[in-house]
């Protein structure tokens, strides 16, 4: 019996080696990824040099392995509002951000999204506002997208707001966004009737500037 | 807001371009630096030792004396550097705090000093990562006891004027404070033992004299023996007078385990003088005098081993209870086999399961008297069987316990948990606050910057679309009083606020409002101009307590009342107010009746204790103006 006992336990320990030697793996693929070069990225972004540093070395620091995944990054962006709960718009703002959809966010990937947020023109800006609103990627904003994107940034609000919030709120400002939004009442936002609609907007145009100097 | 992720600010603005084209209303001006500074390298020379990182990393907790401008006081500007003369291991760990957002505690580290250094630089112990706190409070309460210990033997305070009463209490509860006391516990530690010794050689047989048989010595020298008893009760009964009249709560001494012991010890001896000496009640009175072994109980108060020993039995009262269950499952199970495996054999003494149990209990405890054999194999296999499972069943839980009398015995245990609690619920909430500490920061800033916007205000008609470019200069003035950092995350949350059309709330207002708005039928007028009309909704509590004033010269010490309710009330609810200055499309009538009553407002600060009494968190004029009414222009 007592022979018995020895051959059980050693079982499991040989199969969790081979476990742990695959996640292993998996963790120094993770560990190793470095960003292009610095000549590079400056080549690629509208951020000077120093900019660049400065950047890297904020992201370096929260994210010692050089790729956000999807958990820290809500982490991340929840710290900044404390109040609500910002994990469904972080995804979505994930999924922008993961242009190449390969669920972690890398420096290029970052920077990129950085440089047409902070340093490009009004349609880039725009176009990328249209990205995140899209869900699916498939060209249309559906009444359905929008509901999911109004919700999660009234999620962020959080439970103690003046006036109180009310379940059909997201629902009548997604109403107001349409009828704004969509001029061929086809149900769906194209993008190009996005951009057209907002150039014409004094207050959107505004405040899409209204980063200009963030870095 | 963490330190690492305060370099994630900018992306987070940055990312809020994506709710610009969703919101319908116009957005606050950002906050702007006004010297733009690249990035620096700063210099700490701690004792000699130098220390450099970046400007940006020092800011990250602007509370801290290296994060404020509190360390332009140790700027040298020979040497262009900070120099502090403290000791530079320490500030290793605290310089670490600032880069990686985690305070740690180094062990080899005294942790008195470790307290002076963070005392120094502004930082709270509280934050010390999960992987130090431990050691970090074991450490301190250590230090703290041997700290309490030296000063109890140092001790010998003599509070002035205790009663008699007190002083007699103290007597008895501590014996070494004085010499009476001292002689009295000796003598009734003597008596005790006397009274106990005397009980148990009453019952040895004495010498037989010729005529007479072995008698016991109590039944020999009655009268002596009756002697010493009386002699003993009657100590025993003025002591126990004594410590009922100095107890400071009779009530709660009564109750007291050591008086019921101390009663029962003496009860016997007076129910055996009430009673005669009658036949049938004999028997029970022998009964009674078993309760005088009582008596040894008493000699607890003069252990304190015994008390702990006792105390251990009590707290480990799950423990023995288990023993005790298991046993008895164990003893049913094996007294029951026993039994049917003996029932074969010829003149067995298990005659039933119950006297099984006899065997069964003999055989566990490994006694074996040997008054129950099993005679039959079976029965002989599963006496072994027994005998073998009462060992380990018995060795289980006497370890727990061991341990746990040496636990107790050693430190103070049930205290200690007491005060860890505490200090545990006080360093989360500490904890707490300090994260609050951004989200009502936020709300605390609103309040100030309401002072902006209302200025920009009264200067012009109020329009649906506030150009925000006069507020800027406004702006300005303010972000003097926080960081940049700080703003720019305000500023962040305000753009949200405007694009979801919706204000943050304090959580306390908002479950107030929330009662108050099913509450809230028509709001409360006042009856002349000059009154403190007060909103209905998040004023509940202004509501309650503001009284009518009907005159405005009255209305300075109603000034001072609602400045003092403002105090009070901590936050006041500025939402409502605010929510009367941005006129919204879809709440017109609530505006109406709104605006009527901030109009007849009466406006007092909140005073911060520099300031004057003026201006205030509501509608206002320019802060120079004192209880003016001001219609504000809605």
């Amino acid at each position: 019996m007592g022979a018995l006992m020895v051959i059980f336990s050693v079982q499991p320990k040989q199969r969790r080696k081979r476990q742990d030697s695959v996640e292993d793996e998996l963790e120094l693929s993770a560990v190793r990824h470095r960003p292009e070069g610095l000549e590079q990225l400056e080549a690629q972004t509208r951020f000077s040099r120093k900019e660049l540093q400065i950047l890297y070395r904020g992201f370096k620091n929260e994210c010692p392995s050089g790729v956000v995944n999807e958990d820290t990054f809500k982490d991340i962006y929840s710290q900044f509002f404390p109040q609500g709960d910002a994990s469904t718009y972080a995804h979505f703002l994930f999924n922008a951000f993961d242009t190449d959809h390969n669920g972690s966010v890398s420096f290029e990937d970052f920077v990129m999204g950085l440089s047409i947020l902070l340093r490009g023109s009004v349609q880039e800006k725009l176009n990328w506002a249209f990205n995140l609103y899209d869900i699916n990627k498939d060209g249309y904003i559906t009444k359905e997208e929008m509901l999911d994107i109004m919700k999660a940034i009234y999620d962020m609000m959080g439970k103690c707001t003046y006036p109180i919030l009310k379940e059909e709120t997201p629902r009548q400002h997604v109403e107001i966004f349409f009828q704004k939004m969509d001029k061929n009442k086809d149900g769906v936002v194209t993008i190009d009737e996005f951009i057209d609609c907002c150039q014409n907007d004094e207050n959107i145009m505004r405040s899409m500037q209204l980063f200009e100097n963030v870095i | 807001m963490a330190a690492g992720v305060a370099a994630w600010l900018p992306f987070a603005r940055a990312a809020a371009i994506g709710w610009m084209p969703v919101a319908n209303l116009p957005m606050p001006v950002a906050p702007t630096e006004k010297n733009k500074r690249q990035d620096e390298l700063i210099i700490l020379n701690v004792s000699g030792r130098r220390f450099q990182t970046w400007r940006n990393t020092l800011d990250r907790y602007p509370d801290t004396l290296l994060g404020s401008s509190e360390k332009e006081f140790f700027y040298n500007e020979e040497t262009r550097e900070y120099f502090f003369d403290r000791d530079p291991d320490v500030f290793r760990s605290i310089l670490n705090f600032y880069r990686t957002g985690k305070l740690h505690y180094p062990r080899y580290e005294c942790i008195s000093a470790y307290d002076e250094e963070l005392a120094f630089f502004g930082i709270i112990p509280e934050i010390i990562s999960d992987c130090c706190y431990e050691e970090y409070k074991d450490r301190k309460r250590e230090n703290a006891e041997r700290l309490m210990d030296d000063n109890e033997d140092n001790k010998d305070c003599k509070l002035p004027n205790m009663t008699f009463r007190e002083t007699m209490w103290r007597a008895f509860e501590n014996p070494h404070t004085s010499t009476m006391a001292l002689v009295f516990y000796y003598v009734t530690g003597f008596f005790i033992a006397v009274s106990v010794i005397t009980n148990v050689v009453e019952t040895v047989p004495c010498g037989a004299t010729p005529n007479q048989k072995d008698m016991p010595c109590g039944e020999r020298y009655t009268e002596a023996f009756f002697c010493m008893d009386t002699a003993c009760v009657m100590i025993f009964t003025v002591e126990y007078l004594m410590r009922l009249f100095a107890a400071p709560s009779r009530y709660r001494f009564i109750r007291s385990v050591m008086s019921i012991i101390d009663v029962v010890a003496i009860l016997p001896y007076y129910i055996g003088l009430v009673m005669t000496n009658n036949e049938d009640v004999s028997g029970a009175f022998v009964t009674l005098r078993v309760f005088r072994v009582f008596r040894i109980f008493k000699f607890s108060r003069h252990s304190q081993g015994l008390r702990i020993l006792g105390y251990t039995l009590k707290s480990c009262a799950s423990e023995l209870g288990f023993l005790l269950f298991s046993l008895t499952m164990a003893i049913i199970i094996f007294a029951t086999v026993m039994f049917y495996a003996e029932k074969g054999s010829t003149s067995s003494k298990f005659t039933s399961i119950p006297a099984s149990f006899w065997y069964t209990i003999v055989t566990m405890t490994t006694l074996g008297y040997g008054d129950m054999v099993p005679k039959t194999i079976a029965g002989k296999i599963f006496g072994s069987i027994c005998s073998l499972s009462g060992v380990l069943v018995i060795a289980l839980p006497v370890p727990v316990i061991v341990s746990n009398f040496s636990r107790i015995y050693h430190q103070n245990q049930r205290a200690d948990k007491r005060r860890a609690q505490k200090v545990q619920k006080a360093r989360l909430a500490r904890m707490r606050i300090s994260k609050t500490g951004s989200s009502s920061a936020f709300l605390h800033s609103k309040r100030n910057g309401l002072l902006n916007e209302s200025l920009e205000l009264t200067q012009l008609p109020y329009k649906m679309n506030i150009s925000h470019q006069s507020c800027s200069e406004d702006g300005q003035k303010l972000s003097k009083t926080m960081s940049l950092l700080e703003s720019q995350h305000h500023h962040l949350l305000h753009c949200l606020e405007k694009t979801t059309n919706h204000e943050f709330m304090d959580e306390q207002l908002y479950e107030q409002s929330y009662l108050e708005t099913a509450l809230q039928s028509y709001p409360s007028r006042s009856p002349s101009l000059s009154s403190q009309g007060l909103t209905g909704t998040c004023c509940s509590r202004r509501a309650k307590k503001s009284s009518q004033l009907p005159n405005a010269s009255a209305a300075t010490s109603g000034l001072q009342e609602l400045s003092a309710i403002n105090i009070q009330c901590g936050d006041p609810p500025l939402s409502t107010s605010r929510s009367s200055l941005n006129m919204r499309p879809d709440d017109p009538p609530r505006l109406n009746c709104q605006s009527g009553q901030i109009t007849t407002a009466i406006i007092s600060i909140p005073t911060p204790p520099a300031t004057t009494p003026d201006g205030d968190g509501h509608t206002l004029p320019n802060p120079s103006v004192q209880n003016i009414v001001k219609v504000s222009a809605l």
